[in-house]
C-alpha cells in the first residue's frame, strides 16, 4: 500500500474528466432530454385536442345528417304535393279542353246540319216548284210564287 | 502461471503496481520488485493505475461526447438511449438528494458513477490475462518478465480512490466556505452539536466527522475492490479445471458489487455536497 504521487495524478485526471463532462457532455444531453419532454407533452396535448376535435366533428356530422334527412323529407313531401297539384291542374285543363272540343264539334255539327238543311230545303223548293209546274203544266211565275215556295220550304 | 513461482510470490506479484520513481540508490526508473517499489516512497507514480484509469476515463468521455455531439430530441439511437438511461438515473439521484442550484454536482456525479464503474469492471477480466500479456510485451522489450507488474483495476489502488476522495473533500470544503462563509463554517465546527461551552469537544467531534468523509469514501471503495480482487487471485491459485466453480459465481456476485460501489461513491458524494450547502 504505497501512497505516492499517483494521488495527484488521479486528482488531476478526475478534475479534467469532471470539467469536460460539465462543459461538453451534460448540457447537450440533458438539453435534448428536456426538449424531448416538452415535445412529448406537446404531442400529448395535440392528441387530446385532436380527440376533442374529433368528438365535436362527429357530433356535428350526426347533427348535419339529421338536418339533411329532415330537409330531404321536406323536399320530397313538397315535390309530391307539387306533383299532385300538377296532375290535378293537367286533369282540369284536359277536361276543359275536352269540353271545349266537344262544344266546338257540336257547333260544327249543328252548322253542318243547318247547311245541309238549307241545301235540302232549296232543293226541295226547286223540286216542289218543278212538280207544281208539271201539275199545272203552266209555268209558274217563279217570282210571283217565290213567297209561297219559300214558306213551303221553311215548313220542311 | 502459478506453477512458475510460489503462491505467495504469485499473490504479491499480482498486488504490486507498475511503479515509476526515484530509486533509493538514486536514479529514475521502474521498480523491479515490490520492495523496491515500497522504498521509492512518496515520489513515485503507479504507471498502471494512471494508464488504466485515464484510459477508462477517456473512454467514458469519448463515448458520451460522441452521443452529446449528435444528440437528438427525436427518436434516439441505441447508444444515445443507453447514455440517456445512465444520465437520467444520475439526474434522478441528484435531484432527489441535492436541492440546491449547482451546475457542477450532476456532471460530477455522472463522472464518478461511470468512471468508478468502468474501473471496477476491469475486475471482471480474468486476473491473469492482462498481466500475462504485459509480461510478454515486457519480455519483447527486453525486461525480465518477473519484474513486469501490471495491476489492471485502478480502484484496487488506494491512491486512485484516495485521489478521488480528496478531490471530493476539496469540493466539500470549498462549498462549505462558499455557502456559509468562513465564519459560518468554522462556527459549525466549533458550536455544534453541544453549544459554545463544549467548544473543544465539538471541534474534535466535528473535525473527526469531517475527515471521516473522504477517508470512508476512499477506503470503502478500495476495500471492496481489493478484497474482491484478492478472492479472484486466490481462486486463480486452484487447479485450472476447478477455477470456474468458484470464479464464475464470484464474478456474477461481483457484477453487483462493482455497480453498487460505483453507486455508493456517487450517492455519498452528492450527500456530502448537499450537507456542505446546507445552512444551519
Amino acid at each position: 500500500m504505497n501512497i505516492n504521487l499517483t494521488i495527484f495524478g488521479q486528482i488531476i485526471a478526475f478534475a479534467f474528466f469532471v470539467v469536460f463532462c460539465m462543459k461538453y457532455i451534460w448540457p447537450p444531453i440533458t438539453g435534448a432530454l428536456v426538449e424531448r419532454k416538452k415535445k412529448i407533452a406537446e404531442g400529448l396535448d395535440a392528441a387530446d385536442r385532436a380527440q376533442r376535435d374529433l368528438e365535436l366533428a362527429q357530433e356535428k356530422a350526426i347533427a348535419d345528417m339529421h338536418k339533411g334527412k329532415e330537409e330531404a323529407a321536406a323536399i320530397i313531401e313538397q315535390a309530391n304535393k307539387r306533383a299532385n297539384q300538377i296532375v290535378d291542374e293537367a286533369k282540369e285543363k284536359a277536361r276543359e279542353e275536352a269540353a271545349r272540343l266537344v262544344t266546338a264539334a257540336q257547333a260544327e255539327i249543328d252548322q253542318e246540319a243547318n247547311r245541309a238543311k238549307e241545301v235540302l230545303r232549296a232543293e226541295v223548293a226547286a223540286l216542289v216548284v218543278a212538280g207544281a209546274e208539271k201539275i199545272l203544266e203552266a209555268s209558274v211565275d217563279a217570282n210571283a210564287h217565290a213567297q209561297l215556295v219559300e214558306k213551303l220550304a221553311a215548313e220542311l | 502461471m502459478a506453477s512458475e513461482m510460489t503462491s505467495s510470490a504469485y499473490i504479491s506479484h499480482h498486488l504490486t503496481n507498475w511503479t515509476f520513481g526515484v530509486h533509493p540508490e538514486g536514479g529514475l526508473g521502474f521498480a523491479h520488485t515490490a520492495q523496491e517499489a515500497a522504498e521509492m516512497g512518496f515520489w513515485a507514480i503507479h504507471v498502471d493505475t494512471m494508464l488504466w484509469s485515464v484510459g477508462l476515463g477517456l473512454f467514458f468521455i469519448w463515448m458520451f461526447r460522441k452521443v452529446a455531439k449528435k444528440v437528438t430530441s427525436g427518436v434516439p439511437g441505441s447508444t444515445q438511449n443507453f447514455v440517456e438511461v445512465i444520465i437520467e438515473f444520475v439526474e434522478d439521484n441528484v435531484s432527489s438528494i441535492f436541492h440546491y442550484k449547482n451546475a457542477l454536482i450532476a456532471p460530477l456525479a455522472l463522472t464518478i458513477f461511470v468512471w468508478v464503474f468502468l474501473m471496477n469492471t476491469m475486475d471482471l477480466i480474468p486476473v491473469d490475462w492482462i498481466p500475462f500479456l504485459a509480461q510478454k510485451i515486457g519480455e519483447a522489450f527486453g525486461a525480465d518478465p518477473h519484474h513486469v507488474y501490471m495491476k489492471v483495476v485502478p480502484t484496487t489502488d488506494i491512491n486512485a480512490t484516495l485521489g478521488m476522495a480528496i478531490a471530493v473533500f476539496g469540493l466539500i470544503l470549498y462549498y462549505s466556505i462558499k455557502m456559509k462563509g468562513l465564519g459560518g463554517f468554522l462556527g459549525e465546527l466549533a458550536f455544534q452539536p453541544l453549544g459554545k461551552w463544549m467548544l473543544p469537544f465539538n471541534l474534535f467531534l466535528e473535525i473527526v466527522g469531517l475527515l471521516a468523509k473522504p477517508v470512508s469514501l476512499a477506503l470503502r471503495l478500495f476495500g471492496n475492490m481489493y478484497a474482491g480482487e484478492m478472492i479472484f487471485i486466490l481462486i486463480a491459485l486452484l487447479p485450472f479445471w476447478a477455477q470456474w466453480l468458484l470464479s464464475v459465481p464470484w464474478a456474477i456476485f461481483h457484477i453487483l458489487v462493482i455497480t453498487l460501489q460505483a453507486f455508493i461513491f456517487m450517492v455519498l458524494t452528492i450527500v456530502y455536497l448537499a450537507m456542505a450547502h446546507e445552512d444551519h
